[in-house]
């Protein structure tokens, strides 16, 4: 007995009356959802991912686009994406894969965040007048400075500062790599965090050759597939990261279908053409925090301890004592990915199920370092779902040192987080390895978007600051006394360690 | 606001309280009348190997007899006494102010290496959190704290500060916002060997106080001004950075002034703020440190409280107002005032 179909997710029209057949909408998407017959445009809305293409190209705003035309008995427990994903497991008795970051409905704690301003008893500083310092070092600190005493009698310094990363803003882009993006949305990234002099991630990718003016700007990762890993690689990035956990998916491994493995990618991550590029879900060399520190050695000592090494974990359960593990290792820096990071693609129960938000795992991680009295000596970096400078004020503000943004720098690029990343047809250029998407980006004009979002988010993070009366980056960092929670229950402040509104 | 003034004999001349009274009550305009305090070191000559822990008790019964106890436990009470006060009608006595002339046991902890200095903090952190009714408020040798809610001059006249002979004075006249009326929030704060005195509002105070929590500190008094003297403990005592250095640690230079200087000197304060950038104090403020070597005085990195020096011969006087200094010294030779962040030193001669 057939399934029959379920509903449409979205239903496109046309305003024909507007419409001036001038088919930019037939030639922009790659789905499919237009054709031409006998001079008119039809249209099969099933293949609609509201990735907006055709929107935002139709010179005469004739399409429209409505979300569930097609309405289930409402149900509080089975709601119509249970449904669906039950009909589609029975079709096909597979693991339903998704794009994008979690899309449960769960609360978002930065949204009941808010920060603090100055009033009377201190004055807000105005960053277009006074120095404002974003400055942000990223790596191993000293516990304390030691001086030795020289024969004249003079102080000199003892300590030597480890390699540390300089950012200009406390804003990197997080590990996307070529295969899961196009070379056009890396290199528009790339140019865009020399541009603003930050940081972007490689991903477990390896780095294109036409990355290489771009690589003092850029972190290298290490992930369990290995995959593009030589000292060659090692060499050019900036920084190196361990990639052990992502937050859409902590505990399982990537899969990078063959058909995304073209003639170039399959070279950058040094695998077949058209093989499937799979990352184990553990590192099989890392069984134990033991084995991650020697891997961090072994990786300081390829590189002459000369770069910072990050580690990059999911934001679990017990994320905090696992910071407090990998602070104790050579490591320079932890990366907490939180459930809300975003995907290429990823088992929808694991999108959707596993792992914690990142505002409560900042917070853990901050609190645990400084219960240990090991803070200062390394670095915290956040991930996952952060979506405006509020956002980032925040995570500083629960202790993080910088951010990793992902999806906010795709929609930089024209994403509209349609999340059918994993399909490699994404109409924008960004997630598809097609050459005729791919060149829809033109890397000069995206750079500067994505290097306007992060001037933009600088900007307001200094008028932040300002008015919350700090005057540098430092002093904003875990500097819980700057937020109050509304409407969070006192267990959820406790973890956060910050007052409710009002007191 | 608030008003703040020290002063430091550099050849150890003793001072006694009456003129640094008269230089207070000056600047009222900048208290409310509800809370001034005062500190001199080399008050206590009669117990120079003694650690003077002064404290506020709200009765003689419970709170006193676990202060007793605990202070038995670690060490040995060489003499005590009621700290002699005088009724003031503008002064409501909220607490019995108490001295302890006390040496501890080093030889009880391991791993120190300074034991009586680690057991003295110990004992005010245990105290000051867990034993209702009792705040210890000052704890250093051959010095204290005298302090209450009230107008500079009725605190002074209250402990007759001027039968107390130092060679370094620090006073406060406050205008509270966060803890209004309780005595515990006048100033100087003080800590071992440290007295603190600040006009301002710590904007990083959140973040300051995790790190000096994380490294053992409890701050218990409610308010920014604390963890000024415990930092100044932790980077002084503890990692022995001279007072120049915690200056620039606390209000370092901005990183556009770092970049141009010469390779050694940036490679110094770039390494000092990546280690110390939690200790970084930010927000508006005047602050003025004591310890029994000198007095150092600053500001924040732009300068949103005012600071004034004044000078005379072995005299140095560091203050809110350049018109106390001249109550306190109308033979002061020079005035200035220091730049934004820049320490002024205040240090014996020989």
């Amino acid at each position: 007995m057939s399934l029959g179909s379920v509903p449409l997710k979205y239903k496109i029209s046309i305003d024909r009356d507007q419409c001036m057949k001038c088919m930019r909408c037939v030639d922009n998407c790659s789905y499919g959802v237009y054709r031409i017959e006998d001079d008119r445009i039809l249209i099969d809305s099933r293949r609609c991912t509201a990735c907006h293409r055709c929107i935002s190209m139709c010179p005469r705003d004739a399409i429209s686009l409505q979300e569930k035309p097609v309405d289930y008995r409402s149900h509080p427990l089975w709601t119509a994406q249970a449904r669906e994903d039950i009909i589609n497991q029975a079709r096909t008795g597979k693991i339903i894969l998704a794009g994008m970051g979690n899309a449960m409905d769960y609360p978002i704690i930065f949204d009941r965040l808010v920060l603090d301003a100055c009033q009377v008893t201190n004055p807000s500083i105005d960053p277009l007048r006074e120095p404002m310092e974003l400055r942000t070092y990223l790596g191993k600190k000293p516990a304390k400075l030691e001086f030795t005493k020289s024969d004249k009698g003079d102080i000199e310094l003892k300590t030597e500062l480890a390699p540390n990363l300089k950012l200009d803003t406390p804003i990197m882009i997080g590990h996307m790599s070529y295969g899961a993006i196009s070379l056009n949305a890396q290199l528009s990234l790339a140019k865009a965090v020399a541009k603003t002099g930050t940081f972007m991630g490689t991903g477990e990718g390896g780095m294109h050759e036409s990355l290489y003016p771009y690589q003092n700007n850029m972190i290298v990762q290490v992930a369990s597939g290995r995959f593009g890993v030589d000292i060659n690689y090692l060499e050019r990035g900036a920084a190196i990261e361990i990639k052990i956990g992502q937050g859409a998916k902590p505990g399982i491994g990537g899969h990078l279908p063959g058909e995304k493995v073209c003639s170039d990618v399959s070279c950058t991550r040094m695998i077949p053409l058209g093989s499937d590029a799979i990352s184990p879900a553990p590192h099989h060399d890392i069984y134990s925090i033991e084995d991650l520190a020697q891997l961090v050695r072994s990786l300081k000592e390829a590189t002459e301890w000369k770069k910072p090494i990050f580690v990059k974990i999911a934001a679990v359960h017990n994320v905090a004592a696992i910071a407090a593990g990998i602070a104790r290792s050579s490591a320079d820096a932890v990366v907490i990915d939180g459930f809300r990071g975003g995907t290429g693609a990823a088992p929808k129960v694991f999108r959707d199920n596993v792992g914690i938000p990142i505002e409560a795992a900042i917070a853990a991680v901050d609190q645990k370092l400084n219960d240990q009295g090991i803070r200062n000596e390394v670095s915290v970096i956040a991930s996952g779902g952060i979506r405006s400078s509020a956002d980032l004020a925040k995570s500083i503000a629960l202790g993080a040192d910088a951010v990793y943004i992902g999806t906010a720098s795709l929609i930089a690029l024209g994403c509209r987080v349609c999340g059918n990343c994993y399909r490699g047809l994404c109409p924008w250029g960004i997630a598809t390895q097609q050459p005729d998407l791919v060149n829809r980006i033109d890397t000069d004009v995206g750079s500067q978007h994505v290097a306007n979002l992060i001037h933009s988010w600088t900007l307001e993070l200094s008028e932040l600051m300002g008015a919350a009366g700090i005057n540098s980056i430092e002093s904003l960092r875990g500097n819980r006394e700057k937020l109050r929670g509304y409407m969070l229950d006192e267990s959820m402040l406790k973890v956060l360690n910050v007052d409710p509104v009002g007191a | 606001m608030c008003g703040i003034i020290g002063v430091i004999d550099r050849t150890r001349a003793r001072m006694d309280g009456s003129s640094i009274k008269k230089a207070l009550s000056l600047m009222n305009e900048r208290g409310s009348g509800e809370g001034a305090g005062y500190v001199a070191y080399g008050i206590y000559p009669d117990y120079p190997d003694c650690y003077a822990i002064h404290v506020f008790f709200d009765n003689l019964v419970e709170p006193k007899s676990k202060v007793d106890e605990v202070l038995q436990k670690w060490g040995r009470i060489v003499h005590q006494e009621e700290i002699p006060t005088y009724e003031q009608p503008c002064l409501k006595r909220e607490h019995i102010p108490w001295r302890y002339f006390y040496k501890p046991y080093t030889e009880f902890i391991v791993g120190s290496n300074n034991p009586a200095e680690d057991i003295i903090k110990h004992l005010v952190m245990t105290v000051n959190s867990t034993i209702p009714g009792s705040l210890i408020f000052s704890s250093g040798i051959n010095l204290g704290v005298f302090k209450a809610s009230g107008w500079p001059e009725d605190v002074a006249n209250f402990y007759r500060i001027e039968d107390y002979k130092g060679y370094i004075w620090l006073a406060h006249n406050r205008y509270p916002t966060n803890t209004s009326g309780w005595w515990g929030g006048a100033h100087p704060f003080n800590l071992l060997d440290w007295a603190v005195v600040h006009n301002g509002e710590i904007t990083s105070y959140g973040t300051n106080r995790s790190y000096v929590e994380s490294n053992g500190y409890k701050c218990t008094m409610s308010t920014d001004t604390e963890v000024v003297a415990y930092l100044f403990d932790l980077l002084g005592r503890r990692h022995g950075l001279p007072s120049e250095m915690i200056v620039e640690a606390l209000a370092p230079s901005f990183w556009d002034e770092i970049d141009i200087l010469p390779e050694k000197e940036q490679k110094l304060k770039r390494t000092l703020r990546l280690t110390y950038g939690p200790a970084l104090m930010n927000g508006p403020f005047a602050i003025v440190v004591a310890t029994s070597n000198g007095i150092v005085g600053f500001t924040d990195r732009i300068k949103l409280r005012p600071l004034v020096v004044g000078e005379n011969d072995s005299r140095l006087y560091i203050s809110s107002e350049e018109a106390a200094i001249r109550v306190m010294d109308p033979d002061v030779k020079t005035i200035y005032m220091p730049r934004a962040g820049e320490p002024v030193v205040g240090r014996f001669s020989q």
